[in-house]
């Protein structure tokens, strides 16, 4: 193919920051200047750690490419690279078209402005012109439903509404290439829905996609090739199919992303510390999962926490989300611990993962593939059960079925006889 | 540079290490004009939604500090305004360039850190945050200048055709703002320092600019301090432009263009050195 197909050329791309040890992060210009008084000779070590390194691949235009790797493998930093918020250290990236990106919805959002003027400003922001966002705007705002309220600052929104007006302007980017992080669109679980069925669309409509995504299903579905990162270096690129099940292949639990200022979201409140109590339980047994949410900004006062269950495959099979049964939590000027217990349905034998996520209007910390644990093999079918049946459901079922009492009636040849939706039946 | 033809195959944006200087790229400014548009709107909403008074605040501002001045240099100090200008109007006309300035200095300053969010999450050259602060300066400007026109009528002053280089003098003052303002903010992005260092500075230099008196009846023994500031030069030249009081002397005038200049350079070349590592940074 020649170049002209091309929307993104990546050429030994490396990103570098700089770590400090043996000093203390100095933030004033006083504290730098006594360091140096002190230590004329002194050098900081300091230490280079490469988040990524050596990226090569080339995307041709209306393909639709999965990133997929662990937390801190690198993904979010090519994301940076590729939408040009971060210069590379090394290497050479080409573009050729506008990229945008659905890394954070509502970036420059401003409570005090209107529904209208933020739709403009944020449209802006994210790299539309004052034309392409009048041609959309009633698109916008019908995507959003918030048709009644544009003159009315999103102060007095309520953080649904918010959220559905932030992700509607960015939906509707029309940019060549367009970056795409799933992670980001949970939040109100209602729109949930919507959204990621936009995000289908864009990825079904002949873009050039870059998708971020820990649900295998929605990479198997939506992408063309994947490209599977792991400790900044491309460990893959290829196929669908071989490149998640290498995907898979690794083990859940990391250690990277159990630093909370590491992983995504805005941090203004983080999980500190995620614990299971229910591995290598029984299918029937309660899985039970506890946490530590610690408030670490004044900008938010309360969140829920969304539990995401995953199977081995990387499917969801179960959403969660605290609000939905009316948990909140407000850590105060510390922290708060909480308990999430799920009775039913019963889980298949096997491994899973969890995500868990707080949120209040947007993602205040995005933990993914933070614990995992083990349903022993196994039903608990009084009966017992036959596995080659009961082993290709999703869930296992908690049901009962029994005759009920004092109906037993005698047999005639009359009822036997009658039509089985007669309306005369009893 | 190129031919058209190859320009298909070429790519729209090349992503390397940044390696000059001068990174800014005056294609990209252009093509995020929009962008300055509505960063620059928003400025100028949000200054002036939910105020009692609104736009009433722009014309007090300068009104009150030519008012202060007046009373420190003409009653206590006992100055005389030159040729027979008031002290009063004198003391406006300088309070309304020096104002330019030094709102635009602290507006652009604080662009980065009142941005932080956009900073590390989108991609947009970044000077057009610094940038955006010069529309509502201007408007604020622009009220100021109205009551100074009131007020050249109601004393008779006529500075004769020397009038029409006023907005030179007035573009000159923009520069050095845009310019410091934007090497603040960028230095403010690491050392938060800057957010306190700024304003004592900005408290300090009206004493060695000649604001409230003119460069011809500055101490003495001071009289060096105010002449190595830039803006002593652009200050006599404005009043000579709109009160026809005495051009400055040809050195401190051509000092003071240079100077100008200098620091805006300075500005951007600290604010581009800078830039690249705003998002890892701030």
């Amino acid at each position: 193919m020649s170049s002209s197909d091309l929307a993104l050329s990546v050429r030994g791309a490396g990103k570098a920051y700089t770590i400090v040890h043996n000093a203390t992060d100095h933030v004033t210009m006083a504290e730098v200047v006594l360091e140096r008084l002190k230590h004329p000779l002194r050098r900081a070590d300091r230490e280079k750690f490469w988040a990524v390194r050596n990226i090569e691949f080339d995307l041709h235009h209306g393909e639709v490419l999965g990133l997929v790797g662990r937390n801190g493998a690198g993904k979010s930093t090519l994301l940076k690279l590729l939408g040009r918020i971060t210069a590379p250290t090394e290497g050479e990236i080409k573009l050729w078209g506008r990229v945008g990106s659905l890394l954070e919805v509502g970036t420059g959002f401003h409570p005090e402005l209107t529904g209208r003027e933020n739709v403009f400003l944020n449209g802006s922001i994210l790299g539309m012109t004052t034309k392409e966002i009048r041609a959309q705007f009633d698109a916008i705002v019908d995507f959003a439903g918030v048709a009644k309220f544009l003159d009315t600052p999103v102060k007095r929104y309520s953080s649904g509404m918010y959220v559905r007006l932030a992700f509607a302007v960015a939906a509707h980017l029309e940019t060549e290439i367009l970056l795409v992080d799933e992670v980001l669109s949970v939040g109100d679980a209602d729109f949930q829905k919507k959204c990621l069925g936009k995000m289908r669309d864009v990825a079904t409509t002949g873009r050039t996609v870059i998708l971020v995504s820990h649900q295998m299903d929605n990479v198997r579905a939506l992408c063309d090739r994947v490209l599977l990162l792991d400790h900044g270096g491309v460990e893959f690129i290829g196929n669908v199919r071989e490149g998640v099940n290498r995907y898979l292949e690794r083990p859940t639990i990391q250690t990277t992303a159990a630093d909370p200022a590491l992983r995504p979201g805005s941090g203004e409140m983080r999980i500190t510390n995620a614990w299971v109590d229910c591995d290598n339980s029984a299918a029937e047994e309660p899985k039970v999962i506890r946490f530590t949410i610690e408030r670490r900004s004044e900008l938010a006062e309360r969140c829920f926490i969304a539990v995401t269950i995953n199977d081995s495959e990387g499917r969801a099979i179960a959403h969660c989300d605290s609000n939905m049964v009316g948990a909140w939590f407000t850590p105060g000027d510390g922290s708060v611990d909480g308990e999430f217990k799920l009775t039913s349905p019963w889980l298949q034998p096997g491994d899973y993962s969890v995500d868990l996520f707080l949120c209040n209007a947007g993602v205040l910390d995005a933990f993914e593939r933070a614990l995992s644990f083990t349903v022993r093999p196994g039903y608990p079918y009084r009966g017992g059960a036959s596995d080659a049946l009961v082993q290709r459901d999703l869930v296992v079922p908690d049901f009962d079925v029994r005759a009920i009492p004092g109906s037993i009636a005698r047999a005639s040849s009359e009822i036997v006889m009658r039509a089985p939706d007669s309306p005369e039946a009893s | 540079m190129s031919s058209s033809t190859s320009e298909l195959s070429r790519a729209r944006y090349v992503i390397r290490p940044p390696k000059s200087w001068l990174p800014q790229n005056p294609r990209e400014l252009w093509d995020f004009r929009g962008l300055l548009a509505r960063l620059a709107a928003r400025d100028l909403t949000l200054r002036y939604r939910q105020t009692f008074l609104g736009m009433i605040w722009v014309v007090l501002q300068p009104l009150l500090g030519a008012g202060a001045l007046t009373f420190v240099f003409g009653s206590v100090a006992g100055l005389k305004g030159p040729h027979g200008v008031p002290i009063f109007v004198m003391s406006f006309a300088s309070m309304t360039a020096w104002n330019m300035f030094g709102t635009l200095t602290s507006r652009s300053s604080g662009s980065l850190l009142g941005n932080s969010a956009m900073i590390q999450k989108v991609f947009f050259p970044r000077l057009l945050l610094p940038l955006s602060t010069l529309l509502s300066t201007l408007v604020d400007l622009g009220v100021s200048l109205l009551v100074m026109v009131g007020l050249l009528v109601y004393y008779r002053i006529w500075a004769g055709p020397a009038i029409i280089l006023a907005p030179v003098w007035l573009a000159l003052f923009a520069l050095i703002g845009l310019g410091l303002g934007s090497m603040a903010a960028s230095m403010s992005v690491r050392y938060r320092d800057i957010q306190y260092i700024l304003p004592m500075v900005m408290q300090f230099l009206p004493f060695v600019s000649p604001v409230g008196f003119t460069l011809a009846n500055a101490p003495h023994g001071l009289r060096w301090l105010v002449v190595a500031n830039p803006m002593t030069g652009l200050l006599e030249a404005f009043r000579w432009s709109v009160l026809g009081t005495a051009f400055p002397p040809m050195g401190v005038f051509v000092y003071s263009i240079i100077g100008t200049l200098g620091v805006f350079t300075l500005g951007i070349v600290v604010f581009s050195r800078l830039e690249r590592q705003f998002a890892d940074v701030i």
